[in-house]
């Protein structure tokens, strides 16, 4: 899962719109985004931080700046302990032509000390969108970990895994239709790239187009399959 | 004490690496956050959880833990099963919930160092 060949294969799928949402980390974003606008993809910076209840919340930012700007924050806040290659693999920093620049050698496997509403407010302290990753998992989901979704927390959007049906999810999370839904593929390998993907009825392939269109402004849709 | 001693009075069901049940099991811990598993357990202990999914493999394995043992008869994944089986790491069922088999073994003069 190099940047080279993730902007490849989304190419190869026809997607416009990709994010990158790396566990606790950001360091591979920038290349990623750099070779996705030469194939016309747009290839939003994203992060997937746990938090303390272990519940996954993804946030996507504008800009890189802003997603390196968590990135400090959630480095400041990870639980302390060190990559073991042997339990969990490299965890590398790569360059456009697929060359190791180096290791992060954080356990970015591991939790923060961030409550889940503190990593929504962080997140949405640097213009992102706060999306509760893969809701119909049971580990690191937040229905999972926490039972139900907290009434006062302002999740942009709820994701659906590929492992379910949009209708299935509809009838096991109909309490939870106040959100915009999303689907996306989750990929930690590059066949899984594309597996599922949201439809998105908008001007621009732009992240503010993204949150208009999760708000329904002005005749956007989310068109799930 | 043994695995096997644990399995026998327990009636746990032993789900993967049977051949490894003569572990030596040094203390238990209970516990649904992997991080909290991480950051507490010491090698050799056995840890009782609910989570099913493969992750659990990779810190048990990560702490030298010798055993996981599942509670309410949750099931393990069939991807668990396999990580489990290789790694050479019994992953053991009861029925009873978290409260009661760490009352048991606790009763088996099992202690968190």
């Amino acid at each position: 899962m190099t940047p080279y060949r993730i902007v490849e294969k989304a190419a190869s799928l026809g997607l416009n719109i990709i994010a990158i949402c790396d566990h606790n980390s950001v360091e591979n974003v920038e290349v990623t985004k750099r070779l996705a606008k030469e194939k016309g993809i747009n290839a939003i910076p994203g992060i997937e931080v746990t938090s303390f209840e272990e519940v996954h919340i993804v946030g996507l930012f504008r800009d890189i700046s802003s997603a390196l700007r968590i990135q400090d924050i959630v480095y400041d806040n990870l639980q302390p302990g060190e990559n073991d290659v042997d339990a969990f693999g490299y965890q590398v920093v790569v360059n456009e032509n697929d060359e190791v620049l180096g290791f992060n050698n954080r356990l970015l496997i591991g939790a923060t000390n961030l409550s889940v509403s503190k990593v929504v407010e962080t997140i949405h302290s640097f213009g992102g969108l706060a999306i509760a990753s893969h809701i119909d998992r049971e580990g690191f989901g937040i229905i999972g970990q926490l039972g139900f979704i907290p009434p006062e927390l302002n999740l942009d959007a709820l994701e659906i895994s590929r492992n379910i049906t949009i209708d299935e999810a509809k009838k096991r999370f109909g309490e939870y239709s106040r959100f915009p839904w999303i689907t996306s593929s989750d990929a930690h390998e590059l066949s899984n790239i594309g597996k599922v993907s949201t439809g998105l009825f908008m001007e621009h392939s732009t992240f503010d187009e993204l949150c208009l269109t999760l708000k329904g402004a002005e005749g956007r849709k989310v068109i799930l399959y | 004490m043994k695995l096997q001693e644990i399995v026998d009075s327990l009636s746990l069901v032993v789900k993967t690496a049977s051949a490894h049940l003569t572990k030596e099991v040094t203390g238990g811990y209970v516990s649904d956050l992997l991080s909290d598993v991480m950051a507490n357990t010491k090698d050799g202990y056995v840890w009782i959880t609910l989570q099913t999914h493969q992750n659990i493999v990779a810190v048990a394995t990560l702490k030298e833990l010798s055993g996981i043992i599942l509670v309410n008869n949750r099931t393990p994944e069939p991807d668990t099963l396999k990580k489990a089986e290789e790694e050479g790491l019994p992953i053991m069922v009861s029925s009873l919930p978290a409260f009661e088999i760490a009352g048991l073994l606790y009763n088996l003069g099992l202690r968190c160092r």
